[in-house]
């Protein structure tokens, strides 16, 4: 008796270790969006009844976490039907080349490539691999986006008018000027997430592209210029600039993106740099808070200034899974008008497919109108190494505490560069 | 059953087969949570790798050899040395102080006890976010949001108040203050117990041979304690070395490199820049070099045993 008992428990543990099989009519999908995450269910409630495929939506936040699991999943093979890759470009690429992400090239181009154009064209070019990319990666569109994005910059209303300043800055001299005259009524000037690398980065890359344009930033990335050179050295000076007394929030450097978002829903600081999402946080934060929407102040004014945006959130599809077609089914379905519409007034966020900015927010909609001056690192030709990346960014964190001159950061994130590229040949 | 001293005590084949078999479970355990991740972080550490790729390009000892050059690596273990210096003196210090106070007839002793107690069991990343919120730096029309600079201001020391999380000079004192202050209850709750230990005859006999307090306690608490103090310092640098959930949560991605400690640039090199190898590469040279520290310790509190 014993022995079949013992027997038994073998089996139930051996079973018990395999992956459970979800039967073929349920398809998962993994994501990060807590403040999504219950329009995501009524969604997957509301498909399984017309369909009756059953979608289940596993939450799984913060973003860290996210991205930790997925790279953990996909070491391990069970990469859930549907998933979100957070990471760089080169770490998309790597899941495509090692046949984790199908290629939705076949279903966008379908019926004259109607799901295609339904989108605005920025939103699909983070997911595209073009003709002879860098990755190497066969051409094609390797993701759905079911938002779109970008960053820019916040005023209040009310504090600006407090300071006299009748319009937002549309020139990085103005932009002084106004912080020097809301520092005088008691104000700070401007607040963001510098806490987190990528905030810093992108606000440096912004400038970047205003000051050099993105041809010589691709140089500079292939290290045919030096981070030294004077428009570089214009770059770093932007924030040598803004660390003057009151124009930064204090504490600006170790800041998270929350920390920043809930200064400027309090009105503790007159400016702020954040993406569209702020409108939801704001909302929820302070309702009444009375802000408008501004492109960064440019320093050229013969060169347009370019933001981050393009496609916000994006799903893949497991190139494994015994579902791809559901899952690409159920894709399509979450981004028709009517879902999209759904989504975007449930969760203020900006919708992916065109047809559905008619019914959009306001606030939303002024941030939706600059979608053609976006840009992004995940469409770039060339991405910059991440070890210079993040001496650029450290760097810069410097130079706002006063520690550093830009001369000095620009000296040290070249010797990286210079590093990175002898290590490369 | 008789069993001869080193010889295997069950004649029987299937009494030892009943035996390894209460082993067995535990050593597969062992075997696949320990040795193995051991052994494959080595291999990892002696590869290019992003995480992602299915092929691992071996550099051999490449990434060692980029590691022993890394001036960001050494600030990181420098700055976790600093923070375990200061658990090392002012937490266990103050442990051991509270541990005496605790150990007499003083009133509501246990209330003290439960209450120093509790710093240890908040999450680390509570205990980051309410010391983040009291250390705020920011103000307006002359209020300050801080809990700390606000006090300052109202007891008419603006003077101090002070950007404590983003400034270089202040940062990592404040982590180091922090991490002692939710670390000293579990160094405390150790001595009290160890005290405890000390037979109270001694001190009486002390007090009769005409010995004062602090005389007592260097001849007979310290001596007598010395094994719980070692244990103690040892647990202390072995958490303080590994500390990173706290400035995580106190001063995000970092404050420059003026935080970084070990921890933070191992998952700075895993999600950050991708480097998986790299990492594995810190990871092994930081488990030697904490294994080092406790053997060191161990030698020590050896020698340092009273006869």
């Amino acid at each position: 008796m014993k022995k079949i008992v013992i027997i038994l428990l073998g089996v139930l543990i051996f079973c018990g270790c395999g992956k459970p099989r979800e039967p073929l009519n349920t398809i998962t999908l993994w994501h990060w969006m807590t403040d999504r995450d219950p329009a995501l269910q009524e969604l997957a409630r509301r498909y399984a009844k017309q369909t009756g495929v059953k979608v289940q939506v596993e939450l799984y936040a913060p973003s860290d976490t996210y991205t930790q699991r997925i790279i953990a999943a996909a070491q391990a093979r069970v990469l859930p039907d549907i998933y979100g890759i957070l990471d760089k470009k080169e770490i998309f690429a790597s899941f495509i080349d090692n046949g984790f992400v199908a290629d939705l090239s076949p279903y966008f181009k379908k019926d004259n490539g109607a799901w295609e154009k339904s989108f605005f064209a920025q939103a699909l070019d983070v997911n595209r691999f073009p003709q002879g990319n860098i990755y190497k990666i066969p051409p094609g569109i390797y993701g759905v986006p079911i938002d779109v994005t970008n960053i820019q910059m916040l005023y209040n209303k009310n504090l600006l008018k407090k300071a006299g300043i009748a319009r937002p800055p549309l020139t990085f001299d103005e932009f002084m000027a106004d912080v020097a005259a809301l520092h005088r009524v008691g104000v700070t000037g401007f607040v963001s997430g510098w806490g987190e690398m990528w905030m810093v980065d992108c606000f440096a890359s912004n400038y970047a592209f205003n000051i050099m344009g993105e041809e010589k930033v691709m140089a500079t990335f292939r290290g045919e210029l030096a981070y030294t050179s004077g428009e570089w050295l214009k770059v770093l000076r932007v924030f040598q600039t803004m660390a003057a007394p009151g124009v930064l929030a204090e504490g600006i450097v170790t800041k998270t993106n929350k920390d920043a978002e809930q200064a400027f829903a309090l009105e503790r600081a007159a400016f702020a740099f954040n993406g569209y999402w702020c409108v939801n946080v704001y909302n929820q934060m302070n309702p009444k808070l009375a802000y408008g929407v501004m492109m960064p102040p440019v320093i050229n004014s013969e060169r347009p200034m370019k933001i981050w945006g393009g496609a916000g959130s994006s799903f893949v599809v497991n190139n494994h899974s015994p579902n791809k077609e559901q899952a690409v089914a159920f894709l399509k379905w979450l981004t028709a008008k009517e879902q999209q519409t759904f989504l975007s007034q449930a969760t203020l966020n900006l919708p992916a497919n065109r047809a559905a900015l008619s019914d959009i927010p306001p606030v939303l909609a002024d941030f939706a109108k600059v979608m053609d001056q976006t840009t992004h690192p995940t469409i770039w030709p060339y991405n910059e190494h991440p070890l210079v990346t993040e001496a650029l960014d450290r760097g810069l964190q410097s130079i706002v505490i006063g520690e550093k001159t830009p001369q000095q950061v620009a000296q040290e994130v070249q010797a990286v560069k210079v590093r990175v590229m002898a290590k490369k040949k | 059953m008789k069993a001869k001293i080193g010889a295997f005590p069950y004649s029987s084949g299937m009494e030892a087969l009943r035996c390894y078999a209460f082993i067995i479970p535990a050593v597969v355990i062992f075997g696949i949570f320990y040795i193995y991740p051991f052994f494959e972080i080595f291999n990892l550490s002696l590869r290019d790798w992003n995480g992602i790729d299915l092929h691992k390009t071996y550099v051999g000892f490449d990434n060692f050899r980029e590691l022993f050059h890394d001036r960001i690596w050494g600030q990181s273990l420098l700055n976790a040395g600093f923070i375990t210096f200061i658990a090392l003196t002012l937490q266990n210090m103050l442990a051991l102080a509270l541990a005496l106070a605790c150990d007499r007839d003083i009133r509501a002793k246990n209330f003290y006890r439960v209450v120093f107690f509790i710093p240890p069991i908040l999450s680390e990343v509570v205990v980051g976010f309410i010391w983040r919120w009291i250390l705020n730096a920011g103000s307006q029309n002359g209020e300050y949001y801080g809990l700390l600079n606000y006090a300052l201001s109202k007891l008419g020391f603006q003077n101090l108040a002070h950007n404590w999380l983003s400034n270089p000079d202040s940062a990592l004192i404040c982590i180091a203050l922090v991490h002692s202050w939710k670390g000293f209850g579990w160094g405390f709750l150790m001595l009290l117990a160890g005290l405890q230990t000390v037979d109270k005859q001694l001190y009486e006999a002390a007090r009769v041979d005409g010995a004062g307090s602090w005389s007592a306690f260097k001849n007979i608490t310290l001596p007598l304690m010395m094994p719980v103090i070692w244990v103690v310092m040892i647990l202390t640098v072995l958490g303080s070395m590994q500390v990173f959930v706290l400035i995580l949560s106190m001063v995000g991605q970092g404050l420059v490199y003026h935080t970084e400690v070990p921890v933070t640039r191992i998952l700075s090199a895993m999600t950050g820049t991708n480097r998986f190898g790299y990492a594995c590469a810190m990871g092994v040279t930081f488990g030697a070099i904490l294994v080092g520290v406790s053997v060191a310790f161990r030698a020590l509190a050896g020698k340092m045993k009273p006869a």
